[in-house]
């Protein structure tokens, strides 16, 4: 699946989404909900070499590369932080090697996710940004 | 005393967070400070900045003086018998240290043996692997029990003639059960093994009376019982700190210094090296009056209240797993680890974040008690006598929200 609108329009969507909910609780509840409805991720792919490191809570990501394009699936067990991963996937999954490395990530900064995350989470958001980031640059 | 008239000496507690107000559960990480805690680091800093001990001026004599007075005020405190046996230490982690380092030297050999429980916290765990690890000495684990509770007749067929020391803790930072301690020491003294208590959440919840207790050290932190942040105790009976070598060398622990040859300082000034935290210190002197303060029957009463609600309403759910069932209440202190069925602890603590609660999620610094339940971490909450029931009742109700919208 490709998408019809660019990585920026889908940073910029996001960014709007989130600025419709004045109230933190609220945000956090679009997270939740979107935590719910993730794809399911195989419970044979929840192996270490999959695990991202610096998170509190568990997180694993899975990549392959499909006709030039980098498709993302990846799971947790806390619910908010399976909402962060929809966010990512729905801005990141089904693009280009190059557009994602080209990316810096700044629609996270745009919504406040960072500083409203605990410490421990934040740096697992980060590591989660540097995998992507990661599997783009090794197959550009 | 009510606990409003309490709460109005901690001027944080009237602090708003995301526009709530602040509900602070998070005691057992570390305590609020008292307005005459502040004031004492405050004045010290601004009035009396000097280093301790060497100075002949002013300042160095108010300073020297609000430091060792508060060396009395603890001994007082835990009823230590004697002023020397107070060693000044940044917290507990470092007393620990200490004598893992400073006793293992003098006392402990290859294949000895060194015995902690399940229930400790990292702290009185890692410095006791270390030292195991340098002398090729062996670490013994006493379970707990589903409950969190220790058998004490496994203490005893653990103890063998090579147990050299037995460290457990007062009470668990997660657990909050009152573990037996002074039954504890007296089962290692009939079989001479001496005792270090973990003291950073007893100290809190009951103190200690070391004489009664007859416990060989005790360790404690300042923080976590409304005294400045990085400071810390170590108690130790004399005979033992003084057969004890320097754990580090420099400042004031000599007496004598050649390049022939060091001679060091007595007890406790020869573990004291490099210039101490003295504008820390002296707040524990304000500290003790706050805890004895809150020893109020009427502010106890309350807090008490609020401990059986909090349990009441934590066990008739059957959604969540409390960890560490008290055999009666008062074997328990207002500390709560729990889980909530099919709802991620890390979840839990960042919505109630948002509602203005501190909380606490994760592991508690005590992986192994994470795994003697098989879970890879709980929610904690923690209270201090200015909790109020209001706080209590508001939080019950966040958390049911939480949940629902977490399920």
């Amino acid at each position: 699946m490709a998408y019809n609108i660019t990585l920026e329009e889908a940073e910029k969507d996001v960014v709007e989404t989130f600025s419709m909910y004045e109230e933190w609780l609220d945000k956090y509840e679009y997270l939740i909900d979107l935590g719910k409805n993730l794809e399911p991720y195989p419970e044979e792919k929840k192996t270490d070499d999959r695990l991202i490191k610096g998170c509190q809570s568990r997180v694993w990501l899975d990549y392959r590369m499909e006709e030039g394009r980098l498709y993302f699936n990846a799971d947790s067990d806390a619910i908010i932080t399976k909402g962060i991963i929809s966010l990512l996937i729905g801005i990141y999954s089904g693009r280009t090697p190059q557009e994602i490395a080209g990316s810096d990530f700044s629609f996270i900064e745009k919504i406040g996710l960072k500083e409203n995350l605990s410490p421990t989470r934040a740096n697992g958001l980060a590591s989660m940004i540097a995998t992507i980031k990661t599997a783009a640059m090794a197959n550009c | 005393m009510n606990v409003r008239s309490i709460r109005e000496q901690f001027p944080i507690l009237s602090t708003k967070v995301y526009g709530k107000d602040l509900v602070y559960f998070d005691n057992a990480a570390t305590s609020q400070r008292p307005a005459s805690v502040i004031d004492k680091w405050n004045r010290l800093t601004s009035e009396f900045n000097a280093n301790i001990h060497r100075g002949v001026h002013r300042l160095a004599e108010v300073a020297t003086d609000e430091y060792e007075t508060t060396r009395d005020a603890v001994r007082n405190f835990i009823n230590a018998e004697s002023r020397e046996e107070i060693v000044f230490t940044s917290g507990t982690t470092a007393s620990i240290n200490l004598v893992a380092f400073s006793f293992g030297e003098a006392f402990v050999k290859e294949g000895d043996e060194i015995i902690v429980s399940e229930a400790e916290h990292h702290s009185n765990i890692v410095p006791w692997q270390m030292l195991c690890m340098r002398k090729n000495a062996v670490l013994k684990v006493l379970r707990i029990d589903d409950n969190g509770h220790f058998n004490l007749d496994e203490l005893k067929s653990l103890i063998t003639e090579h147990t050299r020391i037995v460290a457990v803790t007062q009470i668990s930072n997660v657990l909050g059960i009152v573990n037996p301690v002074e039954e504890i020491v007296r089962i290692c003294h009939e079989r001479n093994v001496p005792v270090l208590i973990d003291g950073a959440q007893g100290v809190v919840h009951g103190g200690i009376d070391v004489r009664k207790v007859d416990c060989d050290f005790y360790a404690f932190s300042g923080h976590k019982m409304y005294a400045a942040t990085g400071v810390g105790v170590l108690y130790g009976k004399k005979q033992w700190l003084d057969a004890m070598p320097p754990y580090m060398g420099g400042g004031e622990m000599i007496a004598r210094v050649r390049f022939s040859g060091t001679t060091y300082a007595d007890t406790p000034e020869k573990f004291e090296a490099g210039t101490q935290n003295f504008a820390s210190v002296p707040t524990l002197k304000p500290a003790i009056e706050m805890m004895r303060m809150m020893q109020d029957e009427e502010l106890q009463a309350e807090l008490e209240n609020v401990k059986e609600y909090l349990y009441g309403k934590l066990t008739e759910n059957e959604n969540i797993t409390l960890y560490g069932v008290p055999r009666g209440t008062l074997s328990k202190i207002p500390l709560f680890s729990f889980s909530v069925k099919d709802v991620h602890h890390e979840d839990l603590a960042l919505i109630l974040d948002k509602m203005g609660i501190a909380s606490r999620s994760g592991q508690m610094c005590a992986e192994p008690v994470m795994d003697r339940f098989g879970v890879t971490g709980m929610l904690r909450i923690s209270l201090a006598p200015y909790n109020t029931m209001e706080e209590a009742e508001y939080f019950i109700k966040s958390l049911d929200k939480a949940i629902s919208m977490l399920r």
